[in-house]
């Protein structure tokens, strides 16, 4: 039953997190979009674990596993609390021209098609036909962080692609080696730990976690 | 089994602990030296070893040094040596300013080690995954360097560093996964798919569109790091606002390793692009996007030196000039031009660091980073302005110094093989010197602004820099000669 319909499912889970990437670039309330990235980690589980069952590679129920505990338990979990200790938790960002952002999106995302078809062309996976919209989350989340000005937003956006990223090495070769896996959720970890802090830091300094206040330095 | 090989990875990695335990106290920069010895001992006997043995693998071929990267590994161990001397009096003047806390002083000597441990690991990796994730490291312990000083500005420099060198980063790591995709079809699926030594031996079999797009990927993420334009916005930024052994070691090795990684990765592609050549066009695919990158690099870096007030800034914009210079080199590719390349890293290195050490001191004693307020120079103190001065000319590449004899070589291959190119390097090279040069003059000749210092300033590596620039440019010796050039055949 799985195995008959398991490719499909895969095409549709595909399809969710491509929805939730333009969700993410469009939602305004920080808290939202927390959860928002924290669905997106839950489908990106979803889909590891189903090409894990279905293609029987052991390692990728660790990669699955890994992806449950770090990206839809702890970073959400940190960023919920990271929120609540800045009193930022129901702040509403304004964000100009959403139609725009989003036109500019559906671009990025033919584009994406369009590149990684030679790509997916000589995939032997099942899941080749995802690498385009693995692709195209990465430049989605890439414009998001271009889009927002906010420290929270551009840090979440950081994540995001990230997601992406490791959906793509699932789409394209059934995951990277578990040592190299590790050794990236290891740094995206610290990552947002540092981030964390430093988000703490440009409050004390400014007043504000508005990246736009970080515009002094600049060629003259 | 080769006991060097542990010993230089362990000696930055234990020394990052135990400063973390060692914490503010007075002993920890004399811990910190000790450990970049240790390092640099371990580097050095590595490298003794090559020159005897040739290239080794070592533990199931996850480490791989060959002539290319262990020049690398010594010029890194070197560095970090003669930088923890430096710092040495250096942080402690900081300190008694006020600059830098005692939880500031930790992170520093704690973090200077773990930086030094991630450049080690990204050259002797033969993992390119891992070599990604050495990479990524090297950003996160910087970025709290470069945000010591905890001000508007630095903190602004180190979000900028961070969210720029994320993005950059996350495209190599697209392209490290597409290089493994492609290399799972010749060398099927797990960890020795993504190690450089097996790569290197099937490269002809890799599917060249994948690698084609994968260097793009690369090139672009890598890139960032190395400083290339228009990716370079960081990096002015973070040199400026980061105390001054961290701007050193940044433009002198992060800049460098960075290009290493470009340069494994463009062995490959271009591997897997010779079955191409002899159907036409798009062969030398990688060496025409380097060369390009390179060259508007040492164009845009050039013109906007002229603009800078702020010393550490403006030597910033120098570095990207050179890296983007040392990038067209090695996109010409060719012995000549590789070895070129080679030799440019080596003395930019040595002399980019000798100029922010000596700028260090300079901008301590005249209390500001402003070169219009910084003057007088030789009055105050005649060791650091004739550093400055000395570091300037090597720079600029006047003769007798190592950077004119590569970048006379780099030139005289550009207009041999890329006529088209040259007169653009030439007037870049023109307009940095005039823009440079008319900037440090009256910083170091005129009438005295700054101050005495209260802590004798180490200005050994500054003078051991150049001193090795000089040799350099006059004689290299016979084995140095035959080093490079084994690295350059590598290259191809």
């Amino acid at each position: 039953m799985l195995e008959h319909y398991g490719p499909q499912l895969i095409n549709l889970l595909a399809a969710v997190l491509l929805l939730l990437a333009f969700a993410m670039l469009s939602q305004r309330r920080i808290l939202s979009l927390i959860n928002l990235f924290a669905a997106q980690g839950f489908v990106l589980f979803l889909s590891t674990a189903l090409v894990a069952y279905l293609t029987d590679q052991h390692h990728l129920y660790w990669s699955a596993l890994l992806t449950l505990a770090l990206k839809v338990v702890l970073l959400p979990w940190i960023l919920h609390r990271l929120i609540r200790r800045l009193n930022v938790k129901w702040d509403v960002e304004t964000l100009i021209n959403i139609p725009t952002t989003m036109l500019v999106g559906i671009v990025l995302v033919i584009l994406a098609f369009n590149l990684s078809l030679p790509i997916s062309r000589l995939a032997g996976t099942m899941t080749r036909s995802t690498l385009g919209i693995a692709l195209a989350c990465v430049l989605l989340s890439f414009l998001m962080m271009i889009t927002r000005s906010k420290a929270v937003p551009q840090v979440i956006g950081f994540l995001s692609m990230e997601n992406a990223l490791f959906f793509a090495a699932t789409g394209a070769v059934y995951g990277m080696p578990m040592v190299i896996e590790l050794g990236v959720a290891l740094d995206v970890l610290v990552a947002s730990l540092i981030l964390g802090i430093f988000i703490f830091e440009i409050r004390e300094r400014f007043d504000t976690l508005d990246t736009r206040h970080l515009e002094k330095l600049k060629e003259l | 089994m080769v006991l060097e090989m542990p010993l230089l990875l362990a000696a930055p990695l234990t020394g990052g602990g135990v400063l973390a335990l060692v914490g503010h106290r007075r002993a920890a920069a004399d811990i910190n030296v000790l450990f970049s010895v240790l390092t640099f001992l371990a580097a050095a006997s590595l490298t003794g070893r090559i020159i005897a043995q040739g290239p080794i693998t070592v533990l199931h071929a996850q480490f791989f040094v060959d002539p290319l990267n262990v020049f690398l590994v010594t010029l890194t161990a070197f560095v970090g040596m003669t930088t923890s001397i430096f710092s040495r009096p250096y942080m402690r003047i900081e300190r008694d300013h006020g600059r830098v806390s005692d939880g500031g002083m930790r992170l520093y000597h704690s973090m200077f080690q773990m930086f030094i441990f991630t450049m080690l690991l990204v050259l002797t990796t033969n993992n390119l995954g891992i070599m990604w994730v050495a990479m990524e490291a090297a950003t996160l312990t910087t970025v709290l360097l470069v945000a010591l000083y905890r001000t508007p500005a630095s903190l602004e420099a180190a979000w900028k560093y961070f969210i720029l060198c994320g993005v950059g980063i996350a495209q190599a790591l697209f392209g490290t996964i597409l290089v493994y995709f492609a290399a799972e079809k010749v060398l099927g699926p797990g960890m020795g798919s993504l190690l450089w030594t097996h790569l290197d031996e099937v490269r002809a079999r890799l599917d060249p569109t994948i690698m084609s797009i994968a260097f793009v990927f690369l090139l672009v993420g890598y890139g960032t790091k190395v400083g290339l334009v228009p990716l370079h916005n960081w990096l002015p930024d973070a040199h400026a606002e980061g105390p001054t052994p961290i701007s050193a070691v940044l433009s002198g090795l992060l800049l460098n390793v960075a290009l290493y990684a470009l340069i494994r990765c463009k062995v490959i592609t271009d591997g897997a692009l010779t079955a191409l050549t002899a159907s036409g066009p798009g062969a030398p695919f990688a060496g025409r996007l380097m060369m390009g990158f390179g060259l508007v690099s040492v164009l845009v870096a050039a013109f906007f030196l002229s603009r800078q007030r702020d010393v550490k800034r403006m030597f910033a914009y120098s570095s990207i000039e050179h890296m983007g210079l040392t990038t067209f080199a090695f996109g010409m590719g060719g012995p000549v031009a590789s070895f070129a390349g080679l030799l440019h890293m080596t003395v930019h290195s040595l002399t980019k660091s000798a100029i922010f050490f000596a700028v260090g001191h300079a901008v301590q004693k005249a209390g500001t980073q402003v070169m219009q307020d910084i003057r007088g120079l030789l009055r105050v103190s005649p060791t650091v302005g004739w550093g400055l001065m000395l570091g300037t000319l090597a720079i600029l590449g006047m003769p007798p110094f190592g950077v004119f004899a590569s970048e006379f070589l780099i030139l005289t291959t550009a207009i041999a093989e890329q006529p088209w190119a040259a007169p653009v390097l030439v007037l870049s090279l023109g307009v940095a010197f005039a823009a440079i040069f008319g900037k440090v003059q009256p910083m170091v000749f005129g009438d005295a602004t700054a101050q005495r210092l209260p802590h004798r300033p180490a200005l050994l590596p500054v003078f051991a820099h150049l001193a090795i620039v000089l040799v350099l440019g006059l004689y290299m010796p016979p084995y140095l000669a035959e080093w490079y050039r084994q690295a350059a055949r590598l290259i191809g």
